[in-house]
């Protein structure tokens, strides 16, 4: 048959998305809540080839780490797969938080209230890069209500960044924290879309 | 000291380190192209025969990429590092077993269109 070049799926445009937060807030739980299958696993094996990135002035030379991510995809109809990534522990990994980073669309940052302070180095992280994020408090189980005006204050947040509720094991929830961070990277970067 | 708790020569050889190197038969880097963790890659033209000189994880990745993949799901479902995954995509891109991107195309993040139908494909999940 000579159909088959007509018939060949395209290659789709993959957009990744980053979940950040400290440890134990959530992030593989809402990487798996949304995707459409169980959080995968992937590892990178870095050596000394991040260097030449711009801001590893802090990295060794020639280290050589092992380093696991849990990520999930969401087929977003032919054009495009949308990538979730948890972002690997924090400080010992910026390296590999600036390859996630890089052409990224954007962050959520999981915060947990009983630790808030945790996620204060991805909120610089992000900043610093001027990658678009919004804060989405995880709401646990038995958790108290905060007050997201205090959650904001405690955080330092500047008033243009989101911050949502939301409770990471439920699909809808981590869906619509999806839909706030894109709607906030079209803000940033792009021309308004709808409400 | 030479405990029995102490180290053996087999603990030398960790099947788990060495694999990924032997697989790329100790490359670490592509021949062609540099893929990123979600530059996708995709099975195109027929199936090589058992004559094309590939390796198992060469024909497994063909096998997977019938439907678009990233280098990041590649390397989950084989189980091995992302780096490995590069080394062997590149064989077959040079190959033209897959087409891929290559270099990762930057995204257009300025571009309306893309926002519109992430939101839209969010929105219908």
């Amino acid at each position: 048959m000579a159909f088959d070049r007509s018939e060949r799926p395209r290659l789709p445009t993959a957009i990744k998305i980053l979940v950040a937060g400290g440890f134990g807030a959530g992030k593989t739980t809402m990487v798996g809540a949304v995707s459409e299958t169980r959080p995968l696993r992937t590892e990178e094996v870095l050596t000394d080839r991040g260097i030449g990135v711009d801001d590893l002035t802090s990295v060794e030379a020639k280290r050589t780490t092992t380093v696991a991510m849990d990520f999930g995809r969401i087929t977003l109809g032919n054009d495009y797969v949308l990538y979730l990534f948890g972002t690997p522990g924090q400080e010992r990994f910026w390296f590999v938080w600036d390859e996630l980073a890089e052409g990224s669309l954007g962050a959520v940052i999981l915060a947990d209230t009983r630790r808030l302070a945790d996620c204060f180095p991805s909120i610089d992280y992000f900043e610093r890069r001027g990658t678009p994020f919004v804060v989405a408090v995880n709401c646990f189980e038995g958790s108290q209500k905060f007050d997201l005006d205090e959650v904001r204050l405690a955080l330092q947040l500047n008033p243009s960044v989101p911050i949502i509720m939301c409770d990471a094991r439920k699909r809808e929830s981590s869906r619509e924290v999806l839909i706030t961070l894109v709607k906030h990277s079209a803000r940033l970067r792009a021309e308004p879309v709808g409400s | 000291m030479s405990g029995a708790d102490g180290p053996t020569d087999e603990h030398w050889v960790d099947p788990e380190i060495i694999r990924p190197y032997v697989v790329t038969r100790g490359r670490t880097q592509p021949a062609h192209g540099r893929f990123d963790l979600i530059s996708m890659a995709l099975a195109v033209g027929p199936a090589p025969g058992p004559d094309a000189g590939l390796d198992p994880e060469h024909l497994r990745i063909l096998q997977l990429c019938r439907e678009p993949k990233s280098v990041a799901e590649i390397a989950a479902y084989l189980d091995l590092p992302a780096g490995t995954i590069r080394v062997l995509l590149g064989d077959l891109f040079d190959r033209e077993l897959v087409s891929a991107q290559e270099p990762q195309s930057e995204v257009d993040m300025h571009d309306i269109k893309m926002y519109r139908a992430v939101l839209d494909g969010l929105r219908s999940l």
